[in-house]
């Protein structure tokens, strides 16, 4: 790999941010504390979306159910079974592969709007089912995961998930893989022919590429970054809930991504920090919090098609990753 | 009750279903098919109708008849305005980008949605049907009203399929359908066609919501099993297709009493999705579709 130039400016870039955060954790007064150990799980639930629509731009409506699968594939066994926390977390990646290699070998299938739709559909299939098996996830009512479920014991060291700086570090170990991780994919040659399928998937395989192969292993990386997500949800937050599989939480990866800037590896945290405080805020004064949301969709659409970062990177600063 | 009986409200139950999903999902597949855009907040067009729905009735006082009578007219003009004023203004301006319209019809149901929330109230409320006349079958007595919903719905159905077949502006929208570049060097105003079908989509949306509100009550987040089951809907039946769409409308309807009464209404609802995703899958043209070009 080339360490001149740019790499080593974009590699400096991401170890800062990520520096920035671990800094944080001692300056941060405790209400804000708490909101950016969620905003970052949820970001990197961000970053997983980006990596399909971003990179690949395969817009899907259905990534609530890979969040989703990380979330039940963690607490469940959590819960019934007294799984512990790392096992936990391998069980919710697990299940987040295989949901989206099953995804993915049946809705890659189709194109465009079709690939929507579908994607969609099978995520409100899984939304359904949560609602169906409700004996075992109590539905939109939800399992609460006890504290004494939720330590690791390393050696003679306890280390509590429920405590908020265990959690917040914990959350920007997950962010700081899954980021380097990005950076890496997309300036990989996997990477760049994803890029090269978005913007003409004919030439793409006319080339010489498996295009099919490369979507694939998207919307697998995609799928099991989003499971990571939505177990470390459950493991820090402990609850686990149906409405993180509803169509809501499809929408808002999306959301958060335009907003920070699609296919662009910090985007989705600036996106997703600056949606959560919006909310955040337009909640003090009032309720209509969606209206929001609905808003900010159609200004972003109409006149901010780059996000956030697409926009510096358009401007000011090239070699943006 | 016995079998066949319980077999016979399953499918008439089914009908009535049928008869509001095909006149909702032809409003979507009018869209889907005219302008080649997804339009996300079908759903929240139906639940706009049902909801001016209430506050029509309830403004006006005298006979639930006249109330109702004024619902089915003023909503769906209503709702045809707002949709028209949301073409105009948004979708225009992204010029009929597909993922760009999916991302703002996302919009504006939040938007829709939280309004409703916000004006209409978190309840469910129900509006009086116009009449109230059982008919006594030999083994239990069925409502008239959901007969008559049956009715209205196929003569809407038949104004709809004549109003494009055999009229000037269905002409007009066949055209701009076939080849949009075509029609606007023969001087048709494409952009005015593509307000008037997203309105009349919304309209057809909202005629549906009023036919069912007396028997199903008002609610703001009731838009969202409509758009799915018309996504459902305009698949099978094939994009586009007038017969394809009350086909398959009267598929799903139908199956979907039968099995919501003899099986859990969750699992049926998982397993229509299940199918349906499965055909988009392994045959995207619909069942009765052809290739497209």
């Amino acid at each position: 790999m080339n360490w001149e130039g740019p790499t080593a400016k974009v590699y400096a870039l991401h170890v800062a941010v990520v520096a920035l955060l671990v800094g944080l954790n001692f300056a941060l007064p405790e209400y804000h504390h708490g909101v950016l150990a969620r905003v970052l799980v949820l970001a990197v639930f961000a970053m997983g979306y980006n990596v399909l629509f971003g990179y690949a731009g395969l817009l899907s409506l259905g990534h609530a159910m890979f969040f989703a699968a990380g979330l039940y594939g963690a607490g469940l066994p959590l819960y019934h079974l007294g799984w512990g926390v790392p096992a936990a977390f391998g069980a919710g990646i697990a299940a987040g592969f295989v949901a989206s290699l099953i995804i993915g070998l049946l809705a890659l299938r189709t194109s465009g709007v079709a690939f929507m739709i579908v994607t969609m559909m099978f995520a409100q299939v899984f939304y359904l089912t949560t609602l169906y098996f409700g004996e075992w996830t109590r539905g939109d009512e939800g399992l609460v995961l006890q504290q004494q479920a939720r330590q690791v014991t390393l050696g003679a060291q306890t280390l509590d998930l429920t405590s908020p700086a265990t959690r917040y570090l914990l959350a920007v170990a997950l962010f700081a893989i899954v980021l380097l991780a990005s950076v890496a994919l997309v300036r990989s040659r996997h990477g760049r022919v994803l890029v090269a399928i978005r913007e003409n998937e004919e030439r793409t395989r006319m080339l010489g590429y498996d295009t099919f192969a490369n979507k694939l292993a998207a919307v697998v990386t995609s799928g099991v970054i989003c499971a990571a997500a939505g177990a470390a949800y459950a493991l820090l937050f402990g609850y686990v809930g149906s409405t993180f599989a509803s169509v809501q939480y499809s929408i808002l990866p999306l959301l958060w991504v335009l907003l920070g800037g699609a296919a662009t590896t910090l985007g989705p945290l600036i996106g997703t920090l600056f949606m959560y405080y919006v909310i955040d805020i337009a909640s003090g004064y009032t309720s209509a919090y969606m209206l929001v949301v609905g808003a900010v969709l159609i200004l972003l659409v109409l006149f901010f098609r780059k996000g956030v970062l697409g926009t510096v990177r358009e401007r000011w600063v090239g070699w943006l990753p | 009750m016995a079998f066949f009986p319980h077999l016979l409200l399953a499918t008439l139950e089914g009908l009535v279903t049928s008869a509001v999903l095909a006149l909702t999902a032809l409003g979507l597949s009018l869209v889907f098919g005219v302008m080649r855009i997804v339009n996300v907040a079908h759903g929240e067009f139906f639940m706009l109708g049902a909801v001016l729905a209430w506050a029509i009735t309830i403004t006006l006082t005298g006979h639930p008849a006249l109330g109702f009578a004024v619902a089915l007219v003023l909503s769906p003009l209503i709702v045809g305005g707002i949709a028209w004023i949301a073409e105009r203004l948004v979708l225009r301006r992204l010029e009929y980008n597909p993922e760009a319209t999916i991302v703002a019809t996302i919009g504006l149901l939040y938007i829709i949605q939280q309004l409703a929330l916000t004006f209409y109230g978190p309840e469910a409320r129900p509006v009086a049907p116009p009449f109230s006349y059982r008919i006594q079958l030999p083994w239990f007595g069925y409502s008239g009203y959901k007969l008559s919903i049956i009715a209205a719905s196929a003569l809407l159905l038949l104004a709809t399929w004549f109003v494009l077949t055999r009229t000037r502006i269905g002409l007009v929208m066949r055209a701009t359908q076939y080849d949009r570049e075509t029609a606007l060097a023969f001087g048709i105003p494409v952009g005015r066609v593509y307000g008037a079908v997203f309105a009349l989509g919304a309209m057809l949306a909202a005629v549906a919501a009023v036919l069912i509100v007396p028997i199903q009550q008002a609610h703001y987040l009731m838009g969202l099993d409509p758009l799915l089951l018309s996504f459902i809907v305009v698949i099978i039946g094939g994009l586009g297709s007038l017969r394809g769409t009350v086909v398959a409308a009267l598929l799903i309807g139908v199956s979907d009493g039968i099995i919501s009464v003899f099986f859990s209404p969750t699992l049926a609802k998982i397993i229509a999705t299940l199918v349906v995703a499965l055909v988009l899958v392994f045959r995207p043209q619909g069942l009765f579709g052809t290739a497209t070009k």
